[in-house]
This record gives C-alpha cells, sequence and structure tokens, in this order.
C-alpha cells in the first residue's frame, strides 16, 4: 500500500509553494493518504500495449499569421496587480542573500 | 412576486417577442426574486442590478427600433463565477481572488452579452470549481432552494440553485466532472456538458484543461439547447476549440418533445448502478427507462467496464492538471498577495499567500497533484491514469457501435445535508462517478430530472450521453423524455416558496 507520510506532505507543499502550518500538515496528511490509497487501485491495471491519452479529442498545433491584433493596454494589464511601479509589476526580491 | 419569473425562457423569449413585456421588466421581476430569497439560498457572489437593467434598456431600444435579435435578446442570465467579466468581480469562490475584476471578456460571455442577454450576476461555487457541494466556497455555502439545509451539488451549486429558486430563467455553468450535471440532478434542473472543445474556455478560469467545458444550466430541455447554440462555436482564442459548427441543437430539442423515439437504441450501463447507489434513486431512474422504452426506444443493458476505474484515473489527472494550472496563483501580477514580516523574498511571498488564499480542498489536490506528477511516481500513477483514460475512450466507442445514447443516475443519491461528507473527500468524490467519464472521454451529457424521491422528496436527475459531437442526439432525446416524466420542479415545491 502506497504511503505518503507528514514529512513528504511537507515536501510537495514546499515544493507547490505553500506554506502549510503544523495544524494543517496534521490534517491533510491522514486525508492524502486515504485519497491515494483509493486512486492506487489504477497501478498495474493497463499494460505498455495501452496508449496514453493526454486529450479527449485529436489535436494539432494551431497558427495563425504574425499580425498585430487589438490587446490589453498596460493600464489594463496592470489593473489586478499587487504592486506596480513604473508600469511594470513590481515583486518582492527574487534573490536570497547568498545569491 | 411576479408569475413572469415561472416561465421558462423559451417563453419569456415568446413574450418579448409579442410586445406583452420588456427586458427591464423580465430583468426587475428577477431582481426582485433574488432580493427576496438570495439572503437564504445564497446562490450569487456578485449581482449587478445596474448592469443588468442597463444591458436590458438597451435591448428593448433594439426592439423598438426593429434591429435583427438574437431569440435570447432580452433574456436574463447568470453566470458562473468561474468565468471572466469585464468591470464584474470574478473570485472562483477563491480569497486568492477577492476583489479582482477582470480586464477581459470570457468567449462565452461576450457572446452572452452581444446577444443581448442581461447579466443579473456572479454565482456561487466550490472554490476554483474543486468539490461536488459548493460548501468549499471561501465565501459561505449555497443552500439548496428544496431544502435549506441541503446541498444543491458542485461544484456549479450557484448555477443550479439560481435557476431552481427561479431567481434566473437561464445561467451558464462548468462541468470538468460534474459540475454542471450533478446540481442539476439535485436541485431538479437541466444541465448539459457539451462535446469538449465545442464551447470555447477562453476567460475560463482552468481548473483542468483536458476536462472542463462551459455549458448552460436551465429549466427546460429547449432552454438549454438555445443557451447552447448561443455559446457554442469555434473560437481562435481556445487552441482546443473544435471547427464543426455547433447547429441542430434547438430542431432537436422540438423534434424530440414530439415525444416520437422509435428506432432509437438506448444502453443501460451496467456498471453505474448495484452497491453505492441510493435504492430511491434507482427507482425513479428505472422509471425512466421504462418511459423511454414506452415512447419507441429499444432498450438494453451495455457494459463499460473500464468505469471502474474512472474514478481513480480522474482523481490523478485532475489534481496533476489542476497543481499545474493554479500555480499561476503567485502573488506577483494579480490576486491576493500576503507579505510576511521580515524581509521576505518573492518564495516568501508566494507560499504565504497560496497558504492563506487556497482553502483545504484546492490545498489537497494541488499535493496530490503534485505528488502523481512527481519522478518515481509519475508512471504509477499519472501514467497509468492517461492509459485508463484511453480504456475508457475505447468503452464509449464499442458501447456506440451497439446504441444510440447510453443512460445512467446523474448522482447516486440525492441532495445530502450539508456539512454531511465536508471532512470525508472520498465520500464527496463519490458523487461524481457517473459524470466523470464523460469529461474523461470528451463525451456530451445532459442531466435532466426524472422525478422526485418516494424517501426524501428531493429531486433525482436521469443522464444521457451520446458520443463526441453527438450532442443534438441528447436534445433530442432528453427532450422527448422530459415530457413523457412530465414538470418535477415548481415553486410550490420549493422551501423558498412564492
Amino acid at each position: 500500500m502506497p504511503e505518503i507520510t507528514r514529512d513528504e506532505v511537507a515536501h510537495l507543499a514546499d515544493l507547490a509553494r505553500i506554506d502549510l502550518s503544523d495544524a494543517e500538515l496534521d490534517h491533510l496528511a491522514p486525508q492524502l493518504q486515504v485519497i491515494l490509497e483509493s486512486v492506487a487501485s489504477i497501478q498495474g491495471l493497463a499494460g505498455d500495449d495501452v496508449p496514453a491519452t493526454s486529450h479527449p479529442l485529436p489535436m494539432t498545433n494551431v497558427f495563425r499569421e504574425d499580425v498585430v491584433t487589438p490587446s490589453l493596454t498596460p493600464e489594463q494589464a496592470l489593473s489586478g496587480a499587487p504592486s506596480v511601479e513604473e508600469q511594470r509589476f513590481a515583486v518582492p526580491r527574487i534573490l536570497g542573500d547568498e545569491q | 412576486m411576479s408569475d413572469l419569473i415561472l416561465k421558462s425562457a423559451a417563453e419569456l423569449a415568446d413574450s418579448l417577442a409579442a410586445g406583452e413585456t420588456t427586458s427591464v421588466e423580465l430583468t426587475q421581476v428577477h431582481l426582485d426574486r433574488i432580493a427576496a430569497v438570495d439572503g437564504d439560498v445564497h446562490a450569487f457572489l456578485h449581482i449587478d442590478a445596474e448592469g443588468a437593467l442597463s444591458q436590458a434598456a438597451a435591448s428593448d431600444a433594439r426592439r423598438a427600433n426593429g434591429d435583427a435579435l438574437h431569440a435570447l435578446d432580452g433574456v436574463p442570465i447568470a453566470v458562473k463565477d468561474v468565468l471572466t467579466t469585464i468591470g464584474l468581480p470574478t473570485t472562483c469562490g477563491s480569497k486568492m481572488l477577492e476583489g479582482w475584476v477582470p480586464p477581459y471578456d470570457a468567449t462565452v460571455v461576450k457572446k452572452i452579452k452581444d446577444a443581448g442577454l442581461p447579466i443579473l450576476g456572479k454565482t456561487n461555487m466550490d472554490e476554483f470549481a474543486m468539490g461536488s457541494s459548493t460548501e468549499h466556497s471561501a465565501y459561505g455555502p449555497t443552500r439548496n432552494p428544496w431544502k435549506l439545509d441541503r446541498i444543491p451539488g458542485g461544484s456549479g451549486g450557484g448555477s443550479a440553485a439560481a435557476v431552481a429558486a427561479y431567481e434566473a430563467p437561464l445561467a451558464l455553468g462548468t462541468d470538468t466532472g460534474g459540475s454542471i450535471r450533478q446540481p442539476g440532478a439535485v436541485t431538479g434542473t437541466v444541465g448539459v456538458k457539451p462535446t469538449y472543445g465545442s464551447v470555447s474556455r477562453y476567460g475560463l478560469v482552468a481548473l483542468a484543461n483536458s476536462l472542463d467545458q462551459v455549458g448552460p444550466v436551465t429549466r427546460t430541455v429547449l432552454d438549454s439547447a438555445l443557451l447552447h447554440e448561443l455559446i457554442g462555436g469555434h473560437d481562435p482564442l481556445d487552441s482546443t476549440s473544435t471547427t464543426t459548427p455547433v447547429t441542430g441543437l434547438v430542431d432537436a430539442a422540438r423534434a424530440g418533445a414530439t415525444g416520437d423515439l422509435k428506432g432509437l437504441k438506448v444502453g443501460v450501463i451496467k456498471e453505474l448502478a448495484g452497491e453505492g447507489w441510493a435504492p430511491d434513486v434507482m427507482r425513479k431512474f428505472n422509471e425512466s427507462v421504462d418511459l423511454l422504452t414506452k415512447l419507441g426506444a429499444d432498450v438494453v443493458e451495455v457494459s463499460t467496464p473500464s468505469f471502474e476505474h474512472a474514478m481513480a484515473a480522474y482523481y490523478l489527472i485532475l489534481p496533476a492538471e489542476c497543481s499545474s494550472n493554479l500555480a499561476k496563483f503567485d502573488a506577483m501580477r494579480y490576486g491576493l498577495r500576503v507579505t510576511p514580516d521580515g524581509s521576505p523574498s518573492a518564495e516568501d511571498v508566494m507560499k504565504a499567500s497560496r497558504d492563506a488564499g487556497f482553502g483545504d480542498e484546492v490545498k489537497r489536490r494541488i499535493i496530490l497533484g503534485t505528488y502523481a506528477l512527481s519522478s518515481g511516481y509519475y508512471d504509477a500513477y499519472y501514467g497509468q491514469a492517461q492509459k485508463i483514460r484511453t480504456l475508457i475512450i475505447e468503452d464509449f466507442k464499442e458501447a456506440f457501435e451497439q446504441v444510440d445514447v447510453l443512460v445512467s443516475p446523474t448522482s447516486p443519491s440525492t441532495a445530502f445535508p450539508l456539512g454531511a461528507k465536508l471532512d470525508d473527500p472520498l465520500a464527496m468524490y463519490m458523487q461524481d462517478l457517473a459524470t466523470i467519464p464523460a469529461n474523461l472521454a470528451g463525451t456530451p451529457g445532459i442531466s435532466i430530472p426524472a422525478g422526485v424521491s418516494d424517501v426524501d422528496g428531493l429531486p433525482v436527475g436521469v443522464q444521457l450521453l451520446a458520443p463526441v459531437l453527438e450532442d443534438a442526439r441528447l436534445y433530442r432525446v432528453g427532450a422527448a423524455l422530459e415530457g413523457a416524466i412530465g414538470p418535477v420542479l415548481s415553486i410550490d415545491k420549493l422551501e423558498v416558496a412564492r
């Protein structure tokens, strides 16, 4: 039976950039274990002869002519931004102290 | 209360065309109904009385001017809060997008605006469309108008409840694993998931790109056909959009209403019955199957063995896609930004914002999806789920070689009490057993009211499924069955009565 430990949930949350509290980890880890046990039933069901489907209908790349079409103004594009400076998205520092 | 709210959208359109009413009057009576009952139902997250009345006045002016009008011009509509609307908040039921006002319209919203349907407001939903009860909304649950202590289904419980409570004659929903059809079943309304790709997803805040589809929520099959034809069709802004025109649905609904299904072959899905299916739901479902026979259809049992694994495949594919999709909520360009004390980095801000902005169910699915996609587990989980998807598509193909449409109950039970499954995610997921296969295969499906349970008096839904791009079959068979079953929803049966 697959196991998803509390530590593993903490690691996955870190990968997913969610700062889970200890209380949330206690709450979510056992629930995820139950869900995982349920979905694990499909392991090994289909062999190598079965192709994978990523999309329900056949897909092909869609191209168009490289022409300018109407788009959002800078003001519209920035209208929901938490912070704006000089017509740009203002974000916190992206490098750590050591970088 | 005006009796106008009791009419179907098609009847309202006829009244407008005959000059018996105006769009301003229609819009106002629905706004009055919302003001009277939505405190109890909580179907709406935002109500736009001013905007709706101004759109209605413009519709009346067009009509007075003799302009060419769409059949539904002037008939008001409600829109699920997962579709972007210029100037109206779009929260997806999440704190992450509280107060966000999009700078662009979803293509389906643009289409209903261009056709002249006044937008009454935005409807409640499970956060980012994850759930089957609308209890995962960050803004509080919607209540089932039949019985206010019951769930209205989900994720589109707001759209279904608004239509069931006569707060709106039409609504738009989205269906990723049953989010239009299951709410339809438990509220006694009609809900349609169109063929994947046949209705644009541009401006639909994605839950799972390979599963999501926008569709109609109405009280009659004909109304769904009218709305479906309006919103369907190719959209260059959606690269998964099909190029086949979406036509013939209204004609199919009108043909079906004559009640003749001679020559039609119907398959009852063997795997969607038995353990886990409430006996009262099965009794109503069997009555619908008998009615199909009486209407002239040839009913046989068909087997789709891979459906047994549909839920497991879905709860790997969906979390995988959603964990990737929801990565865009990074607190940098829009949405909630929480800044921890000190001198936090962008990554610290992201983590704090995503913890504060997302609810439990969203976190569960993001983490599950991150797990399913991580190296070492990818082949065993996500890879297998994609293969099961192939097997399910093959099961559908084989079934449709034998029959024209498939039929099953829409949902395993009637509306359960609020809170009953909130801390048991797996029990909540079971609500979508019958609806998930169509999303995995891209096939269209409809839920129509089959009657009310002989146990609790709450509505039961029957689901019809057709092959890809054969949506018209759903309308033909759905309208015939609707006529044979007779009216299920009526305002006097609701806890929010007149």
